[in-house]
């Protein structure tokens, strides 16, 4: 462990989750299932003393993200601390909520950037999506956060119930005049891990969509940059997971958790050390899960000969956990894993569940099917 | 982009300049990124205050560094600045 300690690089980006409470619903949330579980909620010093003890160790980039961040009253007072430790701070919000007022008191209180989601260029399945009606007013918070100065990034994730909407999606978001925008396809964990069958977009539907969006990256080049989360499934090679375990990354729960990625909660027997009980410190550098799947030890073939190891680190921890019950196997997405077939077993239910005529419908992401999921 | 050396040189609203004392780096930081720059990128940078044109920020540099002839490794940074939005010019 001594060793580790010299050779460990400290955390560069924190992510607060500051709440799980959130007022939409939409069925692909990457929170856990069972959030209604963790009802507690740090306090606002836990909070400044979590961001205080990252800093010190050189966490710079901040997001405030949830559930809906905007719910927590202390939101303005936390922004104000992270600016005077010099954090980059990025408020990741639905916009739901925020008003003129609220988003120049942020900007006063030093909030670097506002991030806001659309579920779709249409109000009719935004609404639906996000299982609340709120596109008006999400166009009118794009608006307003640039009228403030603040860089807009507009964040559209990207599934099979949207993905035909791409053009319109672009279109849109050049008009509203973002600076960034951000298409995500799903990553099929949490909620969206529940819907896949529902969520899952064909190859022919990526391919048509990316094509659309790559020739549109050209068109707005030095105006507007878009950001393309790419669908793992249908790849190769698995995403070089938060840019290897614990290097690089820290989330923290509502409830004080601490998570080498957003989804280890889900991982079993996982044990994640709590900022109560720890400084972030002893949690980055000393605690067993932060080390778990540090460098290339922990690996078994065929990543640990691999020579790709260095690029991808193996891929995924928690979705070879969700698709092959082993969070140590090989990401499943690697056509080199001896589980690859199970990619290609999703794939095909979710195609057979959008060509039947009786398709189950989609769990929302609310408290009642929380708890019905516990 | 070309360097316009009509025109003055600001560093992007967008975008923040700050020194790193963990990392004893300068970094330009940005919604949900971060690029580390070398010593000299960042002396470029913070002379971009609105203030100078081209000419005007080589010369402070070529005085600062008691050197000369650094237009074309200027001009070429400048121009990748521009690219990424770092800074503006109008």
């Amino acid at each position: 462990m001594a060793g580790l300690l010299k050779t460990n690089t400290p955390p560069r980006w924190l992510l607060a989750e500051l709440t799980y409470a959130c007022p939409l619903q939409c069925p692909y949330c990457s929170n856990p299932l069972n959030y209604t579980k963790y009802k507690s909620e740090l306090s606002t010093d836990d909070w400044k003393r979590v961001l205080t003890e990252a800093r010190k160790m050189g966490a710079v980039q901040l997001g405030f993200s949830g559930g809906e961040p905007l719910t927590r009253t202390d939101l303005v007072e936390l922004v104000q601390h992270a600016r005077e430790l010099g954090y980059y701070s990025n408020l990741i919000t639905s916009g739901y909520g925020l008003t003129e007022e609220k988003i120049i008191q942020l900007k006063t209180a030093g909030l670097d950037h506002i991030q806001v989601s659309i579920q779709a260029s249409s109000q009719e399945l935004n609404d639906h999506i996000a299982g609340t009606a709120s596109f008006e007013h999400k166009q009118t918070v794009a608006r307003l956060v640039k009228k403030h100065g603040y860089p807009m990034v507009l964040c559209v994730v990207i599934h099979r119930e949207n993905i035909h909407q791409m053009p319109e999606i672009l279109a849109m978001a050049e008009a509203l005049g973002a600076d960034y925008l951000e298409l995500a396809n799903t990553q099929y964990y949490g909620w969206a891990h529940l819907n896949r069958d529902l969520l899952l977009p064909t190859k022919e539907q990526f391919e048509t969509a990316e094509a659309i969006a790559q020739a549109y990256k050209e068109k707005v080049a030095g105006k507007m940059k878009i950001y393309y989360v790419v669908p793992d499934f249908y790849e190769d090679r698995p995403k070089a997971c938060m840019n290897g375990w614990a290097t690089t990354f820290l989330t923290i729960t509502p409830d004080g958790v601490a998570l080498p990625c957003h989804s280890a909660r889900d991982l079993p027997n996982f044990d994640c050390p709590n900022v109560n009980d720890f400084s972030v410190s002893e949690i980055w550098h000393d605690s067993k899960a932060f080390n778990f799947f540090r460098g290339f030890e922990w690996m078994q073939e065929p990543c640990r000969s691999c020579d790709e190891k260095e690029k991808d680190f193996g891929g995924c921890r928690c979705q070879a956990y969700l698709l092959t019950g082993d969070a140590s196997a090989t990401d499943p997405v690697c056509s080199k894993s001896p589980q690859h077939h199970v990619i290609d077993e999703l794939i095909s239910t979710a195609r057979n569940s959008a060509l039947s005529s009786n398709e189950k419908p989609l769990v929302f992401r609310n408290n009642r099917n929380s708890k019905n999921l516990i | 982009m070309t360097v316009n050396p009509e025109q003055l040189l600001t560093f992007s609203p967008l975008h923040r300049l700050q020194w790193e004392e963990v990392q004893q780096k300068t970094v330009i930081l940005y919604p949900e990124g971060m690029v580390e720059l070398n010593q000299s990128s960042a002396e470029i940078l913070k002379l971009c205050d609105g203030t100078r044109h081209l000419a005007e920020l080589v010369q402070k540099l070529e005085t600062t560094f008691e050197t000369s002839g650094l237009t074309a490794d200027i001009t070429a940074f400048l121009e990748v600045a521009l690219d990424n939005g770092w800074i503006t010019q109008n």
